[in-house]
């Protein structure tokens, strides 16, 4: 009972790890999606030589653990002169690390987009950006929407390993009440809880664009 | 760097390896376990498990780890941090592939199990000795992946104060003020470590389709 007492009494100490972390997830999902559609267009489009190491680079960023990819960011951006306070090299590396994965997943469903719809864009003459806006890139949205409601998941979970290099976010708020109140079960049960609250809501979101799909394409 | 340096984060990966281990032997097949018993429909303890599959997949998994370290203490369980990183290594992976495996089984062809049905097999021989000899072989790709991400995981287990490649490379970068080579090198042995696994698995599957034709 003292437990909940405390995770009540902290409860600012909660909401404010809770609104960092949907705060770091939200600005990495702005980044990150019109990054990774760029980065998938590339990987489709470009020519021999840069596709190829455009390849090779996904494939490395998603052999490094996000920890890693983190530290490196946070230790290595000051020795190149940019020095960034702890929030934003999360948020970079967080950046950096989704990008590669929703790049890898936007190429899948660039691949999967029906050949027949594309012709029929270029016989009806649709110049090439149309021919993404209008075509592409709606089947891509809902033909990948689960996969990307995955990749969000991933990306919450991946945001509490930023509490190593002291960002405040919902994990890390969890383990300073723990510590301070020496309650361990209910502050960490609380952060969970608020996990479970956001995938939740991710996984509504994705059956809501399941069920547009049954309806448009049956 | 200098090369005791290198030795401390050798040393190092050598435990992330351990873990890694340990951690995969136990896991698969507790998944299997999972997906076998919600496959069964067990009543209560299927939902009981949907519960903690979903709940665990939510998690992230550092808080999974202080969660395990700190909670079960005061549970009257006394772990040290090696024990604690495998326990929490173990619930993740046995979560995320309970859910491979249990596609498998609803995936698997009703034809072949009814017609060892029909030859009189028991429901262990069936499993035995034709649905676990195909499942593992499909679902070789999914379950390494889930492998690397098992190694990628790692890392986490640092925050309990386990010496594994990070904790290590963060030990060598507090002592010489200089943290990046060592997290460069510790970033080059998971990499390494992870193309490896890959790579394994190409061998595999490679093996695989020429001794059975390709399995799907």
């Amino acid at each position: 009972m003292s437990g909940l007492l405390a995770v009540w009494q902290s409860r600012d100490v909660f909401l404010w790890g809770a609104a960092n972390t949907l705060l770091l997830v939200l600005g990495c999902l702005l980044l990150s999606i019109p990054l990774g559609i760029l980065l998938a267009i590339l990987l489709t489009e470009s020519p021999g030589p840069l596709r190829r190491s455009l390849a090779e680079l996904v494939d490395l960023l998603r052999c490094v653990p996000f920890l890693l990819l983190a530290y490196l960011v946070y230790y290595g951006l000051p020795e190149l002169g940019l020095r960034l306070d702890p929030w934003w090299a999360g948020l970079a590396s967080l950046t950096l690390y989704t990008t590669a994965y929703l790049a890898e997943i936007f190429r899948a469903a660039f691949l999967a987009v029906a050949r027949d719809s594309i012709e029929a864009a270029h016989a009806f003459g649709l110049s090439r950006g149309l021919l993404y806006r209008r075509i592409i890139l709606p089947q891509v949205a809902i033909t990948a929407a689960p996969l990307i409601g995955n990749q969000v998941i991933t990306t919450i979970r991946d945001s509490a390993l930023l509490m190593i290099i002291t960002v405040q976010e919902l994990t890390f708020a969890a383990n300073f009440v723990s510590a301070n109140t020496f309650t361990p079960f209910a502050p960490f049960a609380a952060a969970v809880g608020l996990y479970l609250l956001m995938s939740f809501v991710i996984e509504a979101g994705v059956r809501r664009m399941e069920r547009v799909r049954k309806v448009r394409f049956g | 760097m200098t090369w005791p340096a290198i030795r401390t984060i050798l040393d190092g990966a050598v435990v992330t390896a351990m873990l890694a281990a340990v951690s995969i032997l136990l896991s698969l097949p507790l998944g299997l376990l999972l997906a076998l018993l919600r496959w069964r429909r067990v009543p209560v303890l299927a939902g009981a498990l949907a519960a903690f599959v979903s709940l665990v997949r939510a998690t992230p998994f550092i808080t999974l780890v202080l969660f395990v370290f700190f909670i079960l203490p005061s549970a009257g369980i006394q772990l040290d941090p090696v024990p604690a990183a495998i326990l929490a290594l173990t619930i993740n992976t046995a979560a995320f592939s309970s859910e491979i495996w249990r596609a498998a089984l609803q995936t698997f062809s009703r034809d072949q199990r009814e017609a060892a049905a029909a030859f009189g097999l028991s429901e262990r021989q069936i499993f035995t000795r034709i649905v676990f000899p195909q499942i593992w072989r499909a679902n070789l790709g999914p379950l390494v992946s889930e492998v690397t991400i098992l190694l990628k995981c790692t890392p986490a287990v640092a925050v309990i104060g386990v010496v594994e490649i990070t904790r290590a490379a963060g030990r060598v970068g507090a002592e010489t003020y200089e943290p990046l080579p060592p997290f460069l090198v510790a970033t080059l042995i998971y990499t390494a470590l992870i193309a490896t696994l890959v790579r394994g698995q190409r061998v595999v599957e490679r093996r695989i389709a020429r001794r059975y034709g390709v399995t799907r």
